[in-house]
């Protein structure tokens, strides 16, 4: 039986959830995504399959969310909610169901984006911690730290600009959207820090090289895996340090 | 110049009055009928129901018909539609000092999900935000009146109101019976933790009306009209 954080889902199998469930957490520009797909593609490369899943992907209500998005009205219990019904939707047709039928789930996010944002934007911990007891507790949740102006760096690199959600201008921290950005950076920061602790993630410094943040990922993942899986990296080329 | 009206559990300056019950119970006609008594009498009054949030009314209404809800979904969606009303319906009217008045509120949610088998814990904690209420009715009926009232009204009985989906029996009669007898036996529950005023609503509603309304009374003492207000 897999363990959740607190309680269990009315209609949960009892049946064995073979699959590991691996999650990536990390600011928007801290590489999450480019390492998911080289951390998808090694373990494929093992032998073992993985399916993906990440926030707002629901059937049920991620467009739902993208209108609200647009708006810009929801409360903020409202978001959470929103959010949360979008993962419990994941959760139960296609984290679980996945991991019975032996799959690794690798989670580009999971509860605690959704949790820090919730506190960040006025939530009390407690309740955003009770709300999420159904999720399954991970096996490995691997935190991607880059420092504020790094992700701000690529951010503009990528978007030439700043999104309005990331920069937590709804928050109303200061009209000016870098000044906003950082200071709304640090709060989501602040919170990880504590979650980093508290629920026991692996930190990976991510103010790196991709090759260097995936070398020190595999080294995680490795051996959470019966058996463990080799550690050969000679596929990993050095690359100039990123710039900074 | 009014007298300051007596505070409120909550600490907002207008009354929550809320109508909980079975379906058929008769508590949207008796919520109907107080909101148009206190309008009568001058009061600020808003009026506000389950489930009409235009967030989420239209994926319930598509996850209801495609059967893509479980138990969770079906809980995290209702608490979704209940935030945004209570952030935009109920919680600025109070704070602006009106009577409001909820055709079903948190108490529903305890009791449906906790039917559908979901941990009460975890849904109470879902509705946390929620303000405690100046008053609960809680409207008990035998479920074969509601289920009479149900009957006579030719409504058709919904998947979801009946419990079809917890496979209670294949039969819709059967299990809106069944399933309405878990959720009297949820809010029966609930009565005095939640300090439920009962209402023996298998009475006529002329009946039922004076009950309530005496009931209310006392909760107006003091508190202004509008036109108290306006002359202030």
């Amino acid at each position: 039986m897999r363990k959740t954080f607190g309680t269990r889902l009315p209609g949960m199998s009892k049946e064995h959830l073979k699959g590991y469930l691996i999650v990536l957490e990390g600011a928007d520009g801290s590489g999450r995504t480019t390492e998911v797909d080289r951390l998808r593609e090694w373990l494929e490369i093992q032998g073992h399959p993985v399916v993906d899943t990440g926030l707002r992907r629901s059937t049920l209500v991620s467009e739902q969310i993208d209108e609200a998005k647009q708006g810009h009205t929801l409360g903020t219990n409202t978001m959470a909610l929103l959010y949360a019904v979008d993962f419990a939707d994941q959760l139960e047709n296609k984290i679980l169901p996945s991991l019975a039928a032996g799959s690794t789930v690798l989670a580009d996010r999971y509860i605690y984006t959704l949790m820090a944002r919730a506190v960040v934007r006025g939530a009390s911990r407690q309740w955003a911690e009770r709300l999420y007891q159904f999720a399954l507790v991970p096996d490995l949740t691997i935190f991607l730290d880059a420092r504020s102006n790094l992700l701000l760096h690529r951010a503009i690199a990528k978007y030439g600009a700043l999104d309005y959600w990331e920069s937590g201008m709804d928050l109303g921290l200061s009209r000016d959207r870098f000044e906003s950005f950082f200071r709304y950076q640090q709060l989501l920061q602040a919170e990880f820090e504590w979650m980093v602790t508290t629920y026991g993630f692996h930190r990976v410094d991510a103010n790196r090289t991709p090759e260097l943040v995936h070398r020190d990922v595999r080294k995680l993942v490795a051996p959470i895996y019966h058996p463990q899986l080799p550690l050969d990296d000679t596929d990993l080329a050095e690359s100039a340090p990123d710039a900074d | 110049m009014s007298a300051d009206p007596t505070p409120s559990g909550h600490g907002e300056p207008g009354r929550l009055l809320v109508f909980e019950g079975l379906d058929g119970s008769g508590k949207s006609t008796q919520a109907r009928l107080m909101l148009k008594w206190l309008q009568a009498r001058g009061y600020r009054v808003f009026f506000t129901e389950w489930n009409s949030s235009e967030l989420v009314s239209d994926t319930i209404r598509r996850g209801k018909k495609k059967g893509l809800l479980t138990p969770t979904t079906f809980s995290l969606l209702h608490a979704t539609d209940f935030a945004d009303r209570f952030e935009r319906h109920i919680l600025p009217p109070l704070r602006a000092g009106y009577i409001v008045i909820c055709d079903r509120y948190a108490y529903t949610a305890f009791a449906r999900d906790a039917a559908r088998g979901c941990d009460p814990v975890w849904v109470r904690n879902l509705y946390a935000f929620a303000l405690p209420p100046d008053r609960v009715f809680y409207f008990r009926v035998p479920v074969a009146t509601s289920l009479e009232r149900k009957l006579a009204s030719r409504q058709k009985i919904a998947y979801y109101e009946a419990g079809m989906d917890l496979g209670l029996s294949a039969d819709v009669v059967e299990s809106y019976q069944r399933f309405q007898n878990r959720l009297k036996r949820e809010y029966d529950r609930l009565a005095p933790i939640d300090h439920f005023t009962v209402i023996d609503a298998n009475r006529p509603v002329e009946q039922i009306l004076r009950t309530v309304r005496r009931e209310v009374r006392p909760l107006l003492a003091g508190f202004p009209t509008t036109e108290a207000l306006t002359h202030a």
